[in-house]
């Protein structure tokens, strides 16, 4: 994997603001992430740290400010635009779909074809071979590729998405709260992904309310507060408390203490990995 | 990270019994329900061969029902899969076959131009109904419901205004008679023990394999469950959403102007009432073969043993001593109920067993 040059951010948000109704969902706020690079984006519930990602991913329009890729402003029209530039965005909530099977989540709106013409269709030898391999090689074995993915778990259904947006050549990947509705051991699992994905050069935007999950994996922390920046650090600038406090969490810190351990457990399990 | 074990040994060891795999697909239920009626009403019948129900006339007879609710029963299923419904297929069966008949007998054209004009009718309106409901956003059930109405009312009007207050137009078979193009609406196909059967089975057999092979074998099928799975999922990953929708509705209205080709050319005349009720009967035609109504589950070839078990039911009756057809609706009904219960059960174990 080349890295041009690590110090142009791969996908940026300058200055941007967006407005629903009268709803300032987000004033000036910028976001940048490099190659190889984990940004955190921290935010309390309706921070607008969705509204920010979908702009990045060609869900919603900026009101104002612009985006850039490579350094080079963009527009995105569709989230297939984006998709073809190599962002791949793994919705909050509507990651895979749950009466398909596993094989036809994985390339729905990517299916491989055989055949021309009229008699055209869709590969499903290849596609079942390539989404057990590749949910393989990222740790879940599938029974059958008919299975409906409404049968995995939350877990492996995050597992799926970040995997399908790996596959098809992701240079940017958006992760909306992945780690929301896991309990501690499954969080752990994708933040290994996160990790991995890191490790092979992707740009990753990791977007959670939970400062512990963000700790671990984090190069830098953006943080949102009302539709505005809260500043942006690096790795090591900043403790757990500061994060909390800048988030508008800083009086629930007594209640913490005991989620600390389960952290540092987490941390220690992502290591062994 | 790299892991020794190759895919295909991990395949080998979790392989799931092939009749599993068969209690939870969508159609199940479907091909349970056509034994089970067929035995029924057999059984009513006094388990008699050679004469009534059991007889290649009353054999015939049902499959004829079954075919032509089939036809639309299959692309009902496709639409109903994408989460939609299209309650105008009934009084487009009036209307295209009120074309076709003033096409060919009131204005004389050739048949040809008027099965071409009849299809390009129902295409049009197929995606004007598509494209309402992509556009406004509002539910299909909606749309349709005022396509239903607008079709039958004008379909009554003008055929009033050019037949001189009538409103069935007859004496088709005189210019369609000897004709290769009528013939493949309503020839007969072979004969056997006094029943005929027709090139509607053929229609019905082509429709059903077209729909199933688009629907599991092709991309656009991956995208029609999809669609009606989350529209806003499907959008985010690039499925063109709004084609495949209108697209839908239009295979929905070309089978109802199949339908309607075939009723015409084989009566000989056409009646803007005929094809009432069809809608709901197509659309439990769907539910039967194992079709969610909410969308995003459901078989195409399921709903062709769901068309048996409508067509079985419908002549069945007759066969019954002491029955007459009214009790049809009524078991129509509770068919319905059944089916929409055994659905949900199979989806559970389909989306829940996890062993
Ligand atoms: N499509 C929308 N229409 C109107 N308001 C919206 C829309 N999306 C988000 N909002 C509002 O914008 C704010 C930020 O929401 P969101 O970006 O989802 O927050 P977060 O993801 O940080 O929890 C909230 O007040 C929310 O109600
Ligand atoms: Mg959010």
């Amino acid at each position: 994997m080349t890295v041009l040059s690590s110090s142009v951010p791969v996908l940026e948000a300058r200055n941007v603001s967006k407005l629903f109704g009268r709803v300032l969902a987000l004033k000036d706020v910028s976001l940048s992430v490099r190659a190889g690079e984990v940004n955190c984006l921290l935010g309390d519930n309706g921070a607008g740290k969705s509204t920010l990602i979908k702009m990045l991913s060609g869900v919603h329009r900026p009101d104002s400010g612009t985006l850039a890729m490579d350094g080079e402003p963009i527009t995105l029209s569709s989230p297939h635009d984006a998709q073809k530039r190599g962002i791949a965005t793994v919705f909050q909530d509507l990651a895979v779909l749950p009466l398909m099977s596993v094989s036809r989540n994985f390339f729905l709106g990517n299916e491989p074809t055989v055949g021309v013409g009229p008699l055209r269709r869709f590969d499903i030898a290849t596609a079942d071979r390539v989404a057990r391999e590749q949910m393989h090689e990222i740790g879940i074995e599938v029974r059958e590729t008919s299975q409906l993915v409404g049968t995995m778990s939350g877990g492996e259904r995050q597992t799926l998405a970040i995997a399908r947006a790996e596959y098809f050549g992701a240079r940017v990947l958006i992760l909306d709260e992945p780690t929301s509705a896991l309990g501690v051991k499954q969080s752990a699992i994708v933040l290994r992904h996160i990790l991995r994905a890191r490790a092979r050069g992707l740009a990753v935007i990791f977007i959670t309310h939970n400062v512990q999950h963000a700790l671990p994996v984090g190069d830098k922390f953006t943080i949102l507060s009302h539709g505005r920046s809260a500043g942006e650090f690096k790795r090591g600038e900043v403790s757990l408390e500061q994060l909390l406090s800048l988030m508008g969490g800083g009086s629930e810190l007594a209640e913490l203490a005991t989620e600390l351990e389960q952290l540092r457990a987490a941390g220690a399990s992502l290591d062994a990995g | 990270m790299t892991v020794d074990a190759t895919p295909s040994e991990a395949q080998r060891i979790r392989r799931i019994s092939p009749w599993r795999t068969f209690l939870t697909r969508p159609e199940f239920g479907s091909i349970i329900g056509a034994v089970f009626i067929f035995t029924l009403f057999w059984a009513l019948t006094g388990f008699t061969v050679g004469k009534g129900f059991m007889s290649w006339q009353g054999f015939a007879a049902y499959i004829e029902v079954t075919a032509q609710v089939g036809i639309l029963g299959a692309t009902v299923s496709l639409l109903m899969i994408a989460g939609e419904f299209d309650l105008s297929v009934g009084s487009m069966v009036g209307a295209a076959g009120l074309i076709l008949a003033m096409c060919v007998s009131t204005y004389g054209l050739p048949v040809w131009l008027g099965l071409l004009i009849t299809f390009a009718f129902a295409l049009a309106i197929g995606w004007i109904n598509g494209y309402l409901v992509v556009r406004t956003g509002l539910p299909s059930f909606i749309v349709t419901l005022g396509t239903l109405y607008m079709l039958r009312g004008a379909g009554l009007a003008l055929t009033r205004m050019a037949t001189n207050g009538l409103t069935i137009v007859s004496g088709v078979n005189t210019s369609t008679a000897g004709d290769p193009l009528a013939w493949l609406f309503n020839g007969t196909i072979i004969s056997i023990g006094g029943g005929d059967f027709k090139t509607e089975l053929v229609w019905w057999i082509v429709v059903v394999l077209v729909s199933t092979w688009v629907l599991l074998r092709t991309r656009f099928g991956n995208w029609i469950f999809a669609v009606g799975g989350n529209k806003d999922a499907s959008r985010s990953m690039g499925v063109p959403v709004s084609r495949v929708k209108i697209l839908l509705f239009m295979a929905t209205a070309l089978s109802a102007a199949i339908f309607a080709c075939i009723q015409v050319l084989s009566f000989g005349t056409a009646d803007v009432l005929r094809g009432t009720g069809k809608e709901f009967e197509a659309i439990i035609t769907a539910v039967i073969g194992g079709t969610l109504l909410t969308g995003g589950y459901g078989s195409a070839l399921g709903s062709a043993f769901g068309a048996f078990v409508l067509g079985v039911t419908q002549l069945g009756i007759y066969f019954v001593p002491g029955f007459n057809s009214d009790w049809y609706a009524f078991v129509l009904g509770l068919l319905l109920l059944v089916a929409a219960m055994l659905n949900n059960w199979i989806l559970r174990r389909a989306s829940g067993a996890r062993s």
